[in-house]
């Protein structure tokens, strides 16, 4: 009798072993956007921008070329690849810390330029490889290694949001949150990330996908507790849902 | 093509898409701002492309993006910007990718002025940014030379997987001379095999990367970067030596200093001092071989620098005691004058005996 294949692992990742704490979900978003270009069938035209973080290593993950950006600077890597290439897929995959802090001025330029990437954003709200610390995205009351006490509005100011306020920006086609925090929700965060893609396919502009994950680690909590903490604590903060979509009119 | 006469930025760029260039990401500053203003209007004649960034900061990363897919590309700054070039530039030397950095540089240190000056010698010669590097500077004195080094620039960046310097200052960059662009002969240059442009056709990815966690592994790669280094200093020196046979004394000069240290030599030999010129054309490798060749029958040295003393420094390690090492130079954007440098070489030597 042979034995019917009823799930594999998808092709868009390659067989090294990750190096992901559990219960960290960069693991799970690993494999959708491997899912996405698999199926899409465009992983022999893509290349991918890693970014400096927990992150820093997706380069052995992803099954296509890869090309590793310098911390916060992997919007202006992509548009260099795309500006150069620009029948390829290009995204880049970065965390809060990468992006929201010292990349900030990257992926907001790189978005107003209207650049056909497709950007990853990795939502934990802390910084996980260097060890906890405070993040642009750190909630309010938040305790870090750099906010022992809490993350205070009156001292370290409020957390960026990124979606909203990249959304204001003609430049950009598709921006939208989404969550990792249970099934349902990974499905929709599956879906997003092809939007993404075929967004930038038709050349549309740039797209981001915000995804909210954990960092059971830092955060002090087991795999469970953290994902209840991202379905408590970060989704009033992070309302998800589409911040824009060109095609679509808003 | 016969003589045409155009402004020394202007040059360089024109010069960069006549060696390939089709790739140039900028960001305004005084005293280069014209090189980025003549891509952005060739560059599309070229069906090349031209991307004003944000911040010099994006521009390196920019090129680093576009060098990594194989294509020739360039950037441009004077001394502030060149220092937030930095990091890219690591990167690119970590990564082992090609391209043209262009520092047109200006007074400093801090914003300083927008004056010409040599006092980025240290930061493009000792490294700059972090880690343990050297990059090929090279340095023109004159806007034919431009024409001809840039060429050159981006020979030597895909032969050795290596960013290069193009390193004028602002007199250099402003000037305007008669110049004129001949027939390039092409090298023959490794094939870019190594580029991210997608794995369709070759199977495995391909991973453009400067991380190495393994500390044995990463001094086996930084080894190898040494070797790649030695190879550069062993096959890309470049100087020029100006009536250094009979000489008792020897100018150093680069750049447009060089060019006003000849005409101060020419007038102290008219006066029957025999005085001569080292001129490095590459800051990095420093060109030891006319040092040493000289070292034991000169009485002295003179570097001759827009800058409180750094060339001097590579001058001595050369000269290695075997003779004095003087030096003469003005910073802050200062031009020092043929008068000056003249006066400096009676000074040393001892005048004129009567």
């Amino acid at each position: 009798m042979t034995m019917k294949t009823v799930f594999k692992k998808t092709n868009g990742l390659t067989d090294n072993p990750t190096h992901y704490c559990p219960g960290c979900t960069h693991g799970v978003i690993h494999r959708l956007v491997g899912e996405v270009l698999e199926e899409m069938d465009i992983l022999e035209d893509t290349i991918g921008v890693a970014s400096v973080g927990c992150s820093v290593l997706s380069y052995e993950y992803f099954n296509c070329d890869m090309t590793q950006a310098a911390h916060g600077r992997a919007p202006a890597v992509a548009t260099g690849v795309k500006r150069v290439l620009p029948d390829r897929f290009v995204f880049t995959y970065q965390g809060d810390g990468d992006l929201a802090s010292i990349g900030i001025s990257e992926v907001i330029h790189a978005a107003a330029r209207g650049e056909k990437i497709t950007v990853i954003f990795v939502n934990n709200a802390i910084y996980g490889m260097t060890g906890g610390q405070m993040a642009p995205t750190t909630l309010i009351g938040q305790k870090t290694a750099t906010t022992p006490f809490g993350r205070d509005e009156s001292i370290q100011g409020s957390p960026i949001k990124v979606c909203e306020m990249l959304a204001t920006l003609d430049g950009t086609a598709y921006i939208e949150r989404v969550s990792t925090h249970d099934v349902p929700h990974i499905q929709k965060t599956k879906r997003a990330i092809r939007t993404a893609f075929e967004t930038q396919k038709k050349g549309l502009g740039f797209s981001m996908i915000e995804i909210l994950s954990t960092c059971p680690t830092n955060w002090g909590l087991d795999p469970n507790e953290s994902l209840d903490w991202v379905k408590e604590n970060m989704l009033p903060v992070y309302p998800l849902g589409v911040y824009k979509n060109k095609e679509g009119g808003n | 093509m016969g003589k045409v006469l155009m402004k020394g930025n202007e040059v360089i760029a024109e010069a960069a898409v006549q060696a390939g260039c089709k790739y140039f990401f900028g960001y305004p500053i005084t005293p280069q701002s014209e090189l980025v203003a003549y891509m952005a209007r060739r560059l599309p004649e070229v069906g090349g492309l031209f991307l004003q960034a944000e911040s010099e900061i994006a521009a390196i990363n920019m090129v680093y993006g576009a060098a990594g897919t194989g294509v020739r590309v360039m950037t441009s700054s004077s001394s502030p910007g060149f220092s937030l070039k930095q990091e890219g530039i690591s990167y690119l030397v970590g990564s082992e990718l090609p391209a043209v950095v262009v520092n047109v540089v200006r007074g400093g240190p801090g914003l300083g002025n927008i004056q010409p000056a040599q006092s980025d010698y240290f930061q493009v010669t000792k490294g700059g940014g972090h880690g343990d590097y050297n990059i090929p500077v090279l340095a023109p004195a004159s806007l034919q030379e431009i024409v001809e080094l840039t060429s050159e620039a981006f020979d030597i960046a895909d032969r050795y997987r290596t960013p290069v310097i193009l390193m004028g200052d602002g007199m250099l960059g402003q000037m305007m001379e008669p110049v004129e662009f001949g027939e390039r002969t092409e090298s023959e240059l490794p094939e870019k095999n190594w580029a991210t442009t997608g794995t369709r056709g070759d199977g495995q990815p391909k991973i453009i990367t400067s991380l190495e966690l393994n500390a044995e592994a990463l001094e086996t790669r930084n080894e190898a970067l040494q070797n790649k280094f030695a190879r550069i200093k062993e096959n890309e020196v470049r100087y020029e030596t100006y009536k250094t046979d009979d000489a008792d004394y020897i100018m150093v000069a680069f750049g447009t200093v060089a060019r006003l240290t000849m005409n101060a030599i020419n007038k102290a030999r008219q006066q029957g001092l025999k005085v001569g010129l080292i001129r490095p054309i590459s800051l990095w490798p420093f060109p030891e071989k006319p040092f040493l060749e000289t070292r034991d029958r000169v009485k002295g040295y003179i570097s001759v620098e827009m800058s409180a003393g750094q060339m001097v420094e590579d001058v001595r390690l050369a000269v290695n005691g075997h003779a004095d090492v003087d030096f003469y130079g003005r910073t802050g954007g200062v031009v020092p004058t043929q008068e000056e440098i003249y006066q400096k070489i009676l000074t040393v030597t001892g005048g004129i005996s009567v």
